[in-house]
């Protein structure tokens, strides 16, 4: 298969990125968006290393930055922003798990960072997201000292709360959520850890607290307001649902009314 | 040299042995921990769970990791399980079969005694992931869930899904956030050690490379403790993160702490073949598959052409004419053999020529029979997200055709030579989980990474180091302006110049296909005298290569991921060179190690125990030099050693 992609460049920080236009040939249908952009990058290191024998159709500012490592969905840090979607058009995927055959051949595709002021640019397409780890920091936890447990089976836990508590603690914390939303919130990501633990007991004690301490440290970082358009929902490669965010507003309003 | 390993293992009987260490270590008072600080490199299992129990007990952290947060280590991506000898399904399960089954399953080359404190804690280790808020899969009575594993005949694996690798780390990351925000612990990610730095025969510290500003940076403290995971990765191919690498323990290496069993690398039967040559990931399908999933290969020669052509489905194969070849060899534990059998039961066929898939290097894994016993929805609940990232990937759905499968690299048994307490022969460094050697032996069993890499860092390493630390609290903050921080500084700097002046015509990643293509084809599944003795000089020559030839692009005082490929690289050569090294000199096939010339009439991995039952470890002696070969003889007062067998 063969693509015309168009992908953001951004020397650094400070800079202003622009977009450069690049051409590729012979892709495998089976490859994966990444092994894509492996191979792009091949192709400019090489321009680097022999500029005359390469067929000149851009300025190449050599490779191309990206996030990435587990490459199979698992990890979160692939974060790209693909023809205007979160991790592109395939639904529920990390960009790592989207394959070219979602795509048509000879197809223009266009490759950015997530855009949120909460998630500065470090170069190219790669971004910043430790505000993910100081919302966390404000209390996605629970505070339990190594040896304190007591046996595992003595906290009971339904089957079925089990379940729903795996299915926000599914989060992979790749930004997508915030990359998506029109507001750049963070609230998706916020509820998950908040309603993972607030669906257990051993998570009950801090649920309050919790709540409301990653909230205002999500507010403090800049993140924006939910406005319930669940485009968050729909972009999380790990379908998390909205239903989480009604939780958390739960959380944090018996955390408001106790104060 | 030989007086440096010492093992330090406790006397006694097997059960007291910990107690008594545990008894005898020196104890650090809290205003005392409070001056002393601590580097821990790596965020997977062992490094945040270690940093995090080290930050509760009042030591001043600091956590290194190369990813943007800790929550991306490679642990993230462990997906079948944990053991715990828990005996919660009343299946007489018990702390000593859970150490038998491992010391059995690593094929008598792991230590007792570190085996048996590893399934002492592993109760210990669930109630706390419990209580930390990990939603483990439950039975409908509110009980924790169980399932199986290979290796082993009885039901000890804890999970979360397809995900208990995430909801463990993430875990671990939750307590490791808590020490952050108490101000214990201070996190460094995006920053990579480039080198340890040893004063007076004691770690004191590291240089670490910002990632983002490109700046060596020195960090000092009272001892070091690596967590870096393993070198899998030199095979180019593997299941590894792209981003894992041996670099941090190959540093410690150079600077003197030896290097064990190097040439144990797990090869996982269980991985989705590969596709082509732009590939440069493999990915793993959970062992836990094999629990219900049934592998195969046609019987008749005429079926696997017509398969390859595509001109028939695997489920238009009759009953008959399918090989269960688990099953057949190994009655006893059937499809759930360890995965070193599985893998060579792999090869065995493939090189038969029954092998499926274009390339003819691939089996079927099968669950037919699963669904049909237990329902789809059962199936789906145990192992639904795997289903589904096995079609993303192959655009094939294993509710309607079996799956393919092929062995591929994992893990790496190996690493730094620790002792009991998990200290290296350098004073002051320690090494835990996938980066030191100490629990699998030869073959590591499913979901025993986790149970490692969790009990060393929540529960060994916290204890044991206090006995180092109790005589440093009095000593003064490592003062990072010593010779040695800028010794070490002035050689990483020498070696990053080195590599931006070749300008030479090879991409990185283009060297490193040619490393993993020699070492999967002479340091792979089978080896032999003549492959390993070819493997040393091709990689000798292709070292020399990359030191003259290769070209990085772009600067170093920028975010440069071509340049710290490059670094990795560099080290990789050296870590493959002794791995076939290791390989080439014990002539014995064990666990993962299969030397073609030591195997029994039906082709199993004969041991043998008369000469190689020691831990080779390796002594660096020098650029361009032979390392050396010390051997610590291992003991096995407790159990007898036998030939594995999962026939019968």
């Amino acid at each position: 298969m063969d693509f015309n992609l168009k992908i953001w460049r951004q020397k650094n920080a400070k800079s202003k990125g622009h977009f450069e236009t690049y051409h590729i040939s012979g892709i495998e249908e089976d490859a994966s968006f990444l092994e894509m952009l492996d191979i792009l990058n091949e192709q400019l290191i090489r321009e680097g290393i022999d500029p005359v024998a390469v067929d000149k159709g851009c300025k190449s500012s050599g490779p191309v930055s990206f996030d990435h490592d587990c490459r199979e969905g698992i990890c979160g840090a692939c974060s790209l922003y693909i023809d205007g979607r979160a991790h592109g058009p395939d639904n529920h995927v990390t960009t790592c798990q989207l394959f070219m055959r979602h795509f048509k051949d000879g197809a223009t595709i266009t490759v950015e960072p997530w855009r949120s002021s909460g998630f500065p640019v470090i170069k190219d397409l790669v971004v910043d997201r430790t505000a993910f780890d100081k919302i966390l920091q404000a209390g996605g936890f629970i505070s339990v000292r190594t040896g304190a447990a007591q046996d595992a089976n003595n906290i009971l836990i339904p089957h079925d709360k089990a379940e729903e508590s795996m299915d926000a603690a599914a989060c992979v914390g790749c930004g997508a959520c915030v990359a998506t939303c029109k507001n750049g919130s963070a609230m998706l990501f916020v509820a998950a850890r908040v309603s993972s633990l607030a669906l257990l007991p051993q998570g009950r004690i801090e649920a309050a607290k919790r709540a409301k301490d990653m909230v205002a440290k999500m507010d403090e970082l800049g993140f924006g307001n939910c406005t319930n358009t669940r485009a968050c929902e729909m972009e999380c490669p790990k379908g998390i649902s909205v239903e989480h965010i009604a939780r958390l507003n739960r959380e944090f309003l018996s955390a408001k009314f106790k104060d | 040299m030989a007086d440096k390993l010492i093992s330090k293992i406790p006397d006694g009987p097997l059960s007291e042995k910990w107690k008594k260490r545990k008894s005898e270590i020196g104890l650090v008072s809290p205003n005392n921990k409070r001056k002393l600080e601590i580097i821990v490199v790596g965020t997977g299992l062992g490094g945040a769970s270690a940093a995090a129990s080290l930050g509760e007990l009042g030591y001043n952290v600091k956590i290194f990791c190369i990813s943007d947060t800790p929550r991306r280590a490679h642990s993230i991506a462990a997906q079948g399980g944990i053991n715990a000898a828990k005996n919660y399904q009343n299946d007489n399960d018990s702390v000593y079969r859970l150490f038998y089954d491992t010391i059995k399953g690593g094929d008598y080359r792991a230590r007792e005694a570190n085996v048996y404190r590893l399934a002492e804690v592993s109760a210990s280790i669930i109630d706390q992931c419990v209580a930390q808020g990990i939603p483990f899969a439950r039975e409908y009575g509110g009980y924790l869930a169980n399932r199986s594993f290979g290796g082993v005949q009885v039901s000890r694996t804890f999970y979360a899904r397809g995900q208990t690798g995430q909801q463990l780390l993430l875990g671990a990351y939750a307590s490791l956030n808590k020490e952050i925000a108490a101000g214990t612990v201070k996190s460094y990610p995006r920053h990579e050690m480039l080198d340890l730095v040893v004063i007076n025969g004691q770690a004191k510290g590291i240089i670490a490379r910002n990632l983002v500003t490109g700046k060596l940076e020195r960090f000092g403290a009272h001892a070091v403790v690596i967590a870096t995971g393993g070198y899998g990765n030199t095979y180019f191919l593997s299941t590894n993160a792209m981003n894992s690498n041996g670099s941090a323990a190959w540093q410690c290496y150079k600077k003197g702490a030896f290097f064990a069993n190097p040439c144990f690398a797990q090869i996982h039967p269980t991985c989705i073949p590969v596709h082509g040559d732009q590939q440069c990931k493999l990915t793993l399908m959970s062992e836990s598959l094999r629990n219900d999933g049934r592998i195969w290969v046609p019987k008749k020669m005429e079926d696997v052409l017509k398969l390859r052509k595509h001109e028939i489905k695997p489920s238009q194969i009759s009953e008959e004419d399918r090989d269960y070849y688990l099953e057949r060899r190994y009655p006893a534990f059937g499809n759930l053999v360890p995965r070193d059998v599985a893998s060579r039961a792999a090869k065995e066929r493939c090189d038969a020529g029954f092998g499926v898939n274009e390339t003819g290097l691939a089996v079927f894994l099968d669950f037919s029979d699963a669904i049909k016993r237990l329902g789809e929805k059962r199936v789906a609940e145990r192992y639904g997200n795997l289903f589904e990232m096995y079609e993303k990937i192959t655009a094939s759905s294993p509710w309607k055709e079996p799956m393919m499968i092929y062995p591929a690299i994992h893990y790496t048994m190996g690493g730094i030579w620790v002792d009991y307490d998990l200290q290296t022969t350098i004073p002051g460094l320690y090494a835990i989980g996938e980066a030191n050697f100490s629990d699998h032996g030869g073959n590591r069993l499913g979901a025993s990474a986790l149970m490692q890499g969790l009990a060393d860092g929540y529960f060994v390493l916290p204890v044991t180091i206090g006995d180092y630390l109790a005589h440093k609290f009095a000593e003064p903050k490592t003062d990072i302006n010593a010779p040695e921080f800028e010794e070490a500084e002035k050689k990483v700097q020498e070696k990053i110049d080195k590599l931006f002046a070749i300008k030479g015509k090879k991409t990185v990643d283009s060297l490193h296909k040619e490393l993993g293509h020699i070492m999967w084809n002479y340091v792979g599944m089978a080896r032999n005298d003549a492959g390993l003795k070819k493997a040393i000089a091709d990689i000798q020559a292709l070292k020399k290569e990359f030191w003259s030839n290769v070209y990085v692009p772009g600067e170093q005082g920028e975010f440069n991921q071509e340049l710290e490929k490059a670094l990795r690289l560099a080290d990789f050569f050296e870590i493959g060179e002794l791995m076939a090294r290791d390989a080439l000199n014990r002539t014995e096939s064990c666990g993962g190690h299969f030397r073609e010339e030591s195997q029994t009439p039906e082709g199993e991995a004969k041991r043998d125990d008369a000469n190689f039952m020691y831990v080779a470890a390796w002594e660096y002696k020098g650029e361009d030099k032979e390392p050396e070969l010390h051997k610590e003889p291992l003991k096995y007062e407790f159990i007898e050693v036998k030939t594995r067998n999962y026939k019968d």
